[in-house]
């Protein structure tokens, strides 16, 4: 299997998410510049954290115009797996590849810690190594964070079981509607998560529950082509 | 105050009758020697090019006989003060590049931006090195929390450093916060960056090869930022507020296009040498790399990218536009350095040449506007030896018995409000807004003695603190030197590292003021010696002087900046108890001693008396035990016992580890004195039981005095005084105590 980890002027969690695809699942990873034309030699597409475009407009809003985006979304409509995670998950709302908008946090501050998320819906490409109901704790580090949508599109979300994490509790941390901290698009192939799985790989540095997306990943794209892995 | 200037530029000869030089802070003694220098009167861009070189902060005349006294060599000092920072080795052909940088009068007056731009000033410093930035600190001080301006200024400064290192991606990973009256309408901002370099990639600043072109990379200049340099070496007034045009806006997103694309050109191979344009800019940048390499420079300022109309050579010399750099390569490789910078969307342009002749000549709209020789800018400016006296309050403090304060009663309370003072209690409202965990490297958290970043791919780790206790420089100087640099090895050896070397910070008041120069030297000797017994080299640092306000100077605030490493990861220590059960062992001696201490100054309000001794060779036995007991596998939890004594260290590591503990402390001492002194040279340790008896055998075998007083245990913290109770609370409550104190004070 083959990632792709995307890099825009300004993506700063490109490397984390470069290291943990090594680390936690050891298989092929590797940087596409945001000029890119072509994403046909991967099989997922991880867009990373940071500040692409110093988040200067609206984040995610320059973005979502870079060249490699046309790509990402023709790979969404192939069934690629996708994930954005923090400012990537703000630039996939931005592109119109999954439902609702991040504003800034309710606190109007950035907000760096470990956070415990509920998993909502482990029926997904991305989370089918962990049991519903499981509290993990992975880190978020962010301003602009809190997730927005209309009631109707919150509905659609609950009733097509597009909300992945929720803030576990009372910890919610940015005032998101219904806690929720991650979203699939209607396929379940792209998600978009604000907390920081890539950072919670190894035990050191705080937590390793984030491991779990990252198998979960090899697992969907072993089943989809005949090799389940025994685990 | 841009505009005015530029509204009509005097002349040589109105500059010199007019003595327009002065507000630049160049006197007329000055004066005299820069014509003598150039053989005529300077014009009005040479005077400000001078007044920039010849400010303290470039030039260090007045601090230059006080950096003298300072070790800066050692075995693996690979660089030393001098280029953008300095450089340790840590073994494997690996280095470690870091120093600390003050951005204190434009944070006073402009706090988001100002502490922004000194955090990627700072960076620039690193990244120019050559070296990949890994971590970041910061070192504090502000005005008491309960005055509203100190509270718009901490909020902004916070706020200042976290857009800018978390929009670039470099972890914050820690630092220090402490509030004092001495710092209102005068606070310190200090930032501090480290990075890493492999020893064949360390690059300098130099202008070498006669013949080769000059180029310019970064964002357009502007009118920002002029005169940044001369405004930092001046004490603030009210007029001060006029001065923001002196402070620079900060553009993180540009710094990291223009910082990939410069490691990227430094891993080409073909840079012959860079620097980046910090104080001074364009002016102390071309000057400094051409005195480095004994050579000339010709800047052909219309190719200065320009981001508005109409700017004359002075504002584009002195212009302090941010994210900027300059640097040489050969001709033929022009086109490779080009392309790199293209292909971030960086401006490159051709703005100068390296020639032989010693001059910094400036050429606009085809006409010599400024020739200067280099050496009369960078090495020629007049070292003055300042006048120093010992102030009367030193003296009158050695009458006051700190240890005749009446008998705290009720020490429970007593260490909550320690607990309470925003000078001790947790800074998480402060490190949440910093992303420390970005690069996935990050091992050990804000809140612990030090910070602790591992080195990707091998077992090796960094540990990184920053300290200061300037209420006891303000005491006693020689002592506050001593004990800052002694309590930042204390912290990185309890985080399990060997110390390095430091970095150093030098915030004083006006060194014109004899009784200010006085705390200057006798601070610097304290340091010198205790860095000379501890091995720890100075390696670069910044002095910022000229930090007073209307109610006189701030408290002598030599902030310590030092890095550590930690031979395994297996080492990594913190401060919090780890298991029920564990042995709690306090290494050290208590003395009664409280001058200077968190307990007087939350309960009799006051700073004064002699502050705690310090014995600096039974400090370096002590931590060379007990590294070498973390070494060894011996040690649970250790934290060093600082603000508010070993109440206050136990309370904290009961917080941290969320357990409590049951301890009992033998001592001849008065129960408040035994609880809250602040002496020097103790560490908090647990161990496990089975372990406890080699821990302390190992501490006995090396001579270093300790007592098991207690163990780990239960959900509260109980501390009894020769068997009789003292301090009994509820972890949680003392927790709530300790974390809610700062965010109360905000609301």
């Amino acid at each position: 299997m083959k990632f792709a980890v995307l890099v825009f002027p300004g993506s700063n969690c490109d490397i984390d998410c470069y290291k943990a695809v090594e680390e936690a699942i050891g298989q092929k990873v590797e940087y596409v510049w945001h000029t890119s034309t072509d994403l046909s030699g991967y099989d997922a597409i991880l867009v990373p954290g940071g500040f692409s475009y110093g988040d200067y407009l609206r984040c995610g809003a320059i973005s979502r115009f870079a060249p490699v985006m046309n790509e990402v979304k023709k790979a969404a409509e192939e069934g690629k797996f996708i994930l954005g995670i923090c400012n990537g998950f703000q630039i996939l709302t931005e592109a119109g590849l999954l439902p609702g908008a991040l504003i800034r946090n309710s606190g109007l501050k950035f907000r760096c810690h470990q956070t415990p998320l509920e998993v909502v819906n482990n029926g997904n490409p991305f989370t089918n190594q962990y049991a519903e109901g499981d509290i993990i704790n992975i880190p978020i580090a962010h301003g602009e964070g809190n997730y927005y949508c209309d009631d109707a599109t919150l509905a659609q979300l609950e009733a097509n079981k597009q909300i992945i994490f929720r803030y576990a509790g009372d910890t919610n941390p940015n005032g998101s509607v219904s806690n929720i901290a991650g979203v699939s698009n209607e396929r379940g192939n792209v998600v978009g998560m604000m907390p920081h799985p890539e950072r919670a790989i190894n035990q050191l540095f705080g937590s390793e529950d984030g491991k779990k997306m990252f198998t979960s990943i090899l697992n969907a794209w072993r089943e989809q082509h005949g090799a389940a892995v025994n685990s | 105050m841009a505009q005015q200037l530029t509204a009509k530029e005097p002349t040589a000869e109105q500059i010199a009758d007019q003595r327009i030089y002065t507000q630049f802070g160049v006197t007329d003694y000055e004066y005299e020697l820069i014509c003598g220098f150039l053989g005529r009167q300077p014009n009005y861009t040479e005077i400000g090019v001078f007044s920039v070189m010849w400010s303290e902060h470039c030039s260090y005349k007045n601090s230059k006989p006080i950096l003298k006294k300072f070790p800066i060599t050692g075995p693996r000092v690979l660089m030393g003060p001098g280029e953008g920072a300095g450089i340790v080795d840590i073994g494997d052909n690996q280095a470690v590049v870091f120093k600390i940088e003050s951005h204190n009068h434009p944070s006073a007056v402009e706090p988001y931006q100002g502490a922004a731009t000194g955090v990627g000033g700072i960076i620039r410093d690193i990244f120019s090195m050559g070296a990949r930035p890994v971590a970041l600190m910061n070192s504090l001080r502000f005005g008491r929390l309960e005055n509203e301006r100190v509270k718009y200024l901490f909020e902004n400064v916070v706020s200042g450093i976290a857009g800018y290192g978390n929009c670039i991606g470099i972890p914050t990973v820690g630092g220090e916060v402490m509030f004092d009256e001495s710092y209102e309408g005068n606070p310190l901002v200090n930032a501090m960056c480290v990075g890493l370099i492999d020893h064949d990639k360390i690059q300098r600043g130099v202008a070498k090869g006669v013949g080769n072109p000059v180029f310019y990379v970064g964002p357009a200049t502007g009118r920002d930022g002029i005169h940044g340099a001369t405004f930092a070496s001046v004490e603030l007034s009210e007029e001060s507020e006029e001065k923001r045009t002196a402070v620079q806006v900060g553009d993180p997103f540009m710094e990291k296009l223009v910082m990939e694309a410069t490691l990227e050109l430094i891993d080409s191979g073909i840079v012959l040498g860079i620097q980046d344009m910090g104080a001074a800019g364009l002016t102390c940048s071309s000057a400094e790399m051409a005195s480095k390499a004994g050579n000339g420079l010709e800047l052909y300022l219309d190719e200065v990218p320009q981001r508005e109309t109409g700017m004359t050579p002075y504002e584009m010399m002195l212009s302090e536009s941010q994210e900027r750099m300059l640097f040489v390569v050969e001709p033929q490789h022009e086109a490779q350095a080009k392309e790199i910078f293209e292909r971030w969307g960086i401006i490159c342009a051709k703005v100068g040449k390296v020639t032989d002749d010693g001059r910094l000549r400036l050429f606009h709209q085809g006409e010599q506007v400024a020739d200067m020789p280099v050496t009369a800018l960078v090495d020629e400016c007049p070292v003055y030896d300042k006048p120093s006296q010992e102030p009367a309050y030193y003296s009158a403090n050695a009458a006051i018995d700190t240890t005749a304060y009446p008998e705290v009663t009720d020490l429970t309370a007593a260490l909550e409000k320690v607990l309470a003072s925003p000078t001790v209690a947790s800074k998480e409202w402060v490190y949440n807004q910093y992303d420390y965990m970005v690069r996935t490297s990050t091992a050990v958290e804000p809140g612990s003695d030090a910070a602790v970043v591992t080195i990707n791919g091998t077992r090796k780790a960094l540990a990184m603190t920053t300290d200061c206790n300037s209420r006891y420089v303000y005491l006693d100087p020689e002592v506050g030197g001593r004990i800052a640099v002694a309590e930042a090895a204390r912290n990185i050896v309890c985080s399990g590292a060997e110390p390095l070397a430091i970095t150093d910070n030098l915030n004083f008041g006006s060194p014109e003021k004899p009784d200010v120069f006085w705390q200057i030297e006798k601070s610097a000797d304290g340091m010198s010696e205790a860095c000379r017994v501890l091995d720890t080299p100075v390696i670069g640092g910044n002095v910022s002087l000229y930090n007073e306000n209307a109610k006189g100077a701030i408290y002598p605030t030599p902030v310590i900046g030092m890095v550590g490493l930690v031979h395994d990861i297996d080492h990594i220590t913190t401060q919090g108890f780890k298991n029920e059960g564990d042995v709690i062992i306090l290494v050290g001696e208590t003395k009664a001693e409280m001058g200077g201490s968190e307990l007087q100054y939350v309960l009799q309000g006051v700073n004064e008396g002699r502050p705690p001794v310090i014995d600096l060779a039974v400090e370096k036995k002590m931590l060379g035990a007990v590294l070498s007991a973390i070494q060894g596998g011996l040690v649970a939890s250790a934290h060093d016992l600082s603000e508010g004594g070993i109440a206050t260290a136990l309370a904290e590591s009961c917080i941290s580890g969320k357990l409590g503990a049951e301890v009992n402390v033998h001592t001849e001492l008065r129960a408040d004195h035994a609880l809250f002194s602040e002496s020097q040279s103790r560490i908090l340790l647990s161990a496990k039981p089975e372990q406890a008896a080699a821990l302390q055998a190992l501490l006995a075998e090396q001579g270093v005095a300790h007592a098991a007083i207690g163990s780990v245990k239960g959900a509260a913290l109980s501390i009894s005084i020769n068997g009789k109770s003292g301090i009994l609370a509820p972890v949680q409550q003392l927790e709530k105590v300790w974390k809610d104190a700062i965010p109360c004070l905000m609301k």
